[in-house]
């Protein structure tokens, strides 16, 4: 239960741009001035990037959703011979990506872990994308997708993202992070990677210079404590690493599997990005990743400390599958609309942030 | 230029977003220190999709000689209503087209049957249709209220409001009855002990000037009759209509934070109307559950059916737990209610 207008002595901090430790966190997310907590996160956002918010011409590659973990969220996963079951072929993949209408300069690759592909697959994958479409940056593979990989090659984390890297890879994405409490990660989904592990693998790909991405799944068994544990994790590595480029809160979508019918309300998508952005404070970028917010409430997220709205999202698979009920792709058009409706001013970016246009 | 009428132009172009919804969240504390949320449980009910009115904004109405053309069967809508009943439901909102082959003999005898069988509130016939009546049958607005009224009628609905300026109604609706038209349906059924609503529907051609013009008849009006319940803005929704073609290419469609602005503005300058509400059909859950902070009050209708929005291709489908659930979720606490805004349930 939220508490009706608490005066929150945490603003003194915020306001003198002091430190937030986990009680402020959690004072935050147990607050209901929504405004204060807002006009805060606003500010923050604007310190760093004035009015500018970002945006990308992406597509979505989700090559099989064939996999060995079922995390109970996840509507999209599939075993060998299920009914829906996929797997593309490299050549499938490139005929996809030659056939498509409208430009892309990010190529978003996640996947469900195949139990036959060799590693090889994925390297010759991103080596003939980068072939055919040298502009193009790919962010690939989850940490989950990587501590896989590095079962298959035997060349340890390192060498395996190494190998990654020479390849093609440009970045890691931010999935599979979940939630880090290891309680609520075991009721979720129990196979997948530890918390530990997702951070370890971050940290070494920030060092081999592979810029990556966060993310947290929120609005489901966890509480406010187990969010503001798993921001604290993130700002920890940050500090020590500088690799990461954005942090993206994902709402979570309700799927049956899971012990909850419950899903957060608008008000809860707002504030989770809200303290985010007040707490990463090492953070470039939070993002409000319209796919599972919807667009209204990633446009209004631009007024409580969101500076990216990600991209056109072409082929999206995974959040759809688990009901997601945004559009199938939005037009730059029309995330262009919805900057400039906030008054802030679009800018296109490329997958490492640099400007394009 | 008039203070109040200086200062709302500012508020929906200058006050920052926060600032605005901030005012707005504080009047409505005022009016409903309680944190409840109320919804109601009903049925709208489209009698007819026959409309002479045709307007640009619209994806719903079809000619008479349409294949598509309908007017609803009695026994089905009965049925209907006694479907709603079972659902818990208090209202039936009944709203169709203006179709030429309808009198107000066919509308008092429907009114009666249903109260024959039924208890239930029948909030039906907005301005146009009650208009359009009046002109076919030679009477007066009045006159036309008074027979609705003695056949069963209990409130009426604030459709067809649109924006109340005869400068956009000539762009998007000029066959519709005018502002004056409009406001002297719901003066005379506030005269006569009704209860009705107000809307107004923007996003298309209006300026930040129209909106607040609105906004002012309604609250001079309010001020006279004290009849209105609740004010309801909502926004085109531009598919499957002429406009929406139109809009999308020039200016585009009104978003999210367009809806908030209007929506917190509507809460600070009617003051004297007590309920705001939040519009999920045309909004989605989410964005209404933040309108809950932006200055609305009351969630709607639980809306078991809806075909004039679901035309224009948006469809949110959702039951009254999912309402109550959306509700709780934001921290207020649920409650069905009445036409009249009686809290009949708390959840």
């Amino acid at each position: 239960m939220l508490e009706w207008h608490v005066s929150l002595r945490v603003f003194d901090k915020i306001y003198a741009a002091e430190r937030l430790d986990s009680d402020d966190a959690l004072e935050l997310f147990h607050s209901d001035d929504l405004f204060g907590i807002g006009r805060a996160a606003s500010s923050a956002a604007e310190t760093r990037h004035d009015k500018k918010v970002y945006y990308t011409r992406n597509r979505h590659i989700n090559p099989t959703n064939l996999c060995v973990n079922r995390c109970k969220f996840c509507a999209f996963s599939r075993s060998v011979g299920q009914d829906g079951a996929y797997a593309m072929t490299i050549d499938e993949i490139l005929h996809t990506l030659a056939a498509s209408a409208s430009p892309f300069n990010e190529l978003h690759i996640v996947g469900g872990l195949h139990p036959d592909w060799p590693f090889s697959y994925y390297l010759e994958l991103i080596s003939k994308i980068k072939l055919h479409h040298p502009h193009v940056q790919i962010k690939a593979f989850t940490a989950v997708e990587i501590d896989h990989f590095t079962k298959l090659s035997g060349l340890g984390l390192q060498g395996t993202l190494s190998k990654l890297k020479a390849h093609g890879l440009d970045m890691l994405p931010g999935g599979g992070a979940e939630i880090f409490n290891e309680g609520v990660r075991a009721r979720l989904c129990p196979e997948k990677i530890h918390a530990s592990r997702w951070l370890e693998i971050h940290e070494a790909a920030h060092n081999l210079g592979i810029k990556s991405n966060a993310t947290m799944l929120y609005g489901h068994i966890e509480t406010y404590e187990d969010r503001v544990e798993h921001l604290m994790a993130l700002r920890q590595l940050q500090d020590s690493t500088g690799g990461f480029q954005a942090f993206i809160p994902l709402s979570y979508q309700p799927v049956d599997a899971v012990e909850t019918t419950r899903y957060p309300s608008g008000i809860d998508d707002l504030k989770t990005i809200a303290i985010s952005r007040l707490v990463l404070d090492n953070f470039p970028h939070i993002k409000a990743y319209w796919i599972m917010l919807g667009q209204k409430i990633c446009q209004i997220a631009l007024f409580f400390g969101a500076t990216d709205i990600d991209g056109t999202v072409i082929e999206e698979k995974i959040a759809h599958s688990a009901g997601a009920s945004s559009a199938p792709a939005l037009t730059t058009a029309e995330m262009i609309h919805l900057i400039t409706r906030a008054h802030k001013e679009a800018v296109q970016r490329n997958a490492t942030y640099e400007e394009v246009q | 230029m008039d203070g109040k009428l200086k200062q709302a132009a500012r508020h929906l172009t200058e006050t920052p977003l926060l600032e605005l919804g901030q005012m707005a969240d504080d009047c409505r504390v005022v009016l409903h220190p309680e944190h409840i949320v109320t919804f109601i449980v009903d049925r709208n009910i489209n009698y007819t999709n026959v409309c002479v009115n045709k307007c640009s904004f619209c994806a719903f109405y079809k000619d008479e000689g349409s294949p598509e053309a309908y007017i609803i069967d009695e026994g089905v809508l009965m049925e209907k209503i006694s479907e709603t009943i079972a659902l818990g439901g208090t209202q039936i909102l009944i709203q169709g087209g203006l179709n030429p082959s309808l009198n107000i003999a066919y509308y008092s005898a429907l009114l009666q049957k249903i109260k024959k069988m039924f208890t239930i509130n029948i909030h039906g016939f907005s301005p146009p249709e009650i208009a359009y009546m009046a002109s076919k049958a030679g009477l007066s607005i009045r006159e036309t209220v008074i027979t609705l009224k003695d056949a069963g009628l209990d409130s009426i609905p604030g459709g067809g409001a649109e924006i109340l300026s005869d400068r956009v109604r000539q762009l998007i609706s000029p066959r519709k009855i005018n502002t004056a038209t409009w406001l002297e349906v719901m003066k005379e059924a506030h005269l006569l002990g009704m209860r009705t609503t107000a809307t107004m529907m923007f996003g298309t051609v209006e300026t930040p000037q129209d909106i607040i013009a609105h906004l002012e008849a309604i609250w001079r009006l309010q001020g006279q009759t004290g009849g209105f319940t609740a004010f309801i803005p909502w926004t085109f929704q531009p598919g499957g209509s002429v406009l929406g073609r139109e809009i999308i290419d020039s200016t585009g469609h009104a978003t999210a934070v367009d809806y908030l602005r209007v929506l917190a503005l509507s809460r600070i300058y009617l003051d004297n109307i007590k309920n705001i509400q939040a519009s999920w059909v045309t909004q989605g859950i989410k964005t209404a559950q933040v309108a809950l902070r932006f200055g609305a009050n009351d969630f709607g209708s639980t809306m078991i059916e809806e075909n004039v929005v679901k035309a224009a291709g948006v469809a949110f489908m959702v039951s009254k737990n999912d309402i109550i659930g959306a509700i709780k979720s934001t921290g207020f606490r649920p409650a069905q209610r009445d036409t009249y805004y009686n809290v009949l349930n708390y959840f």
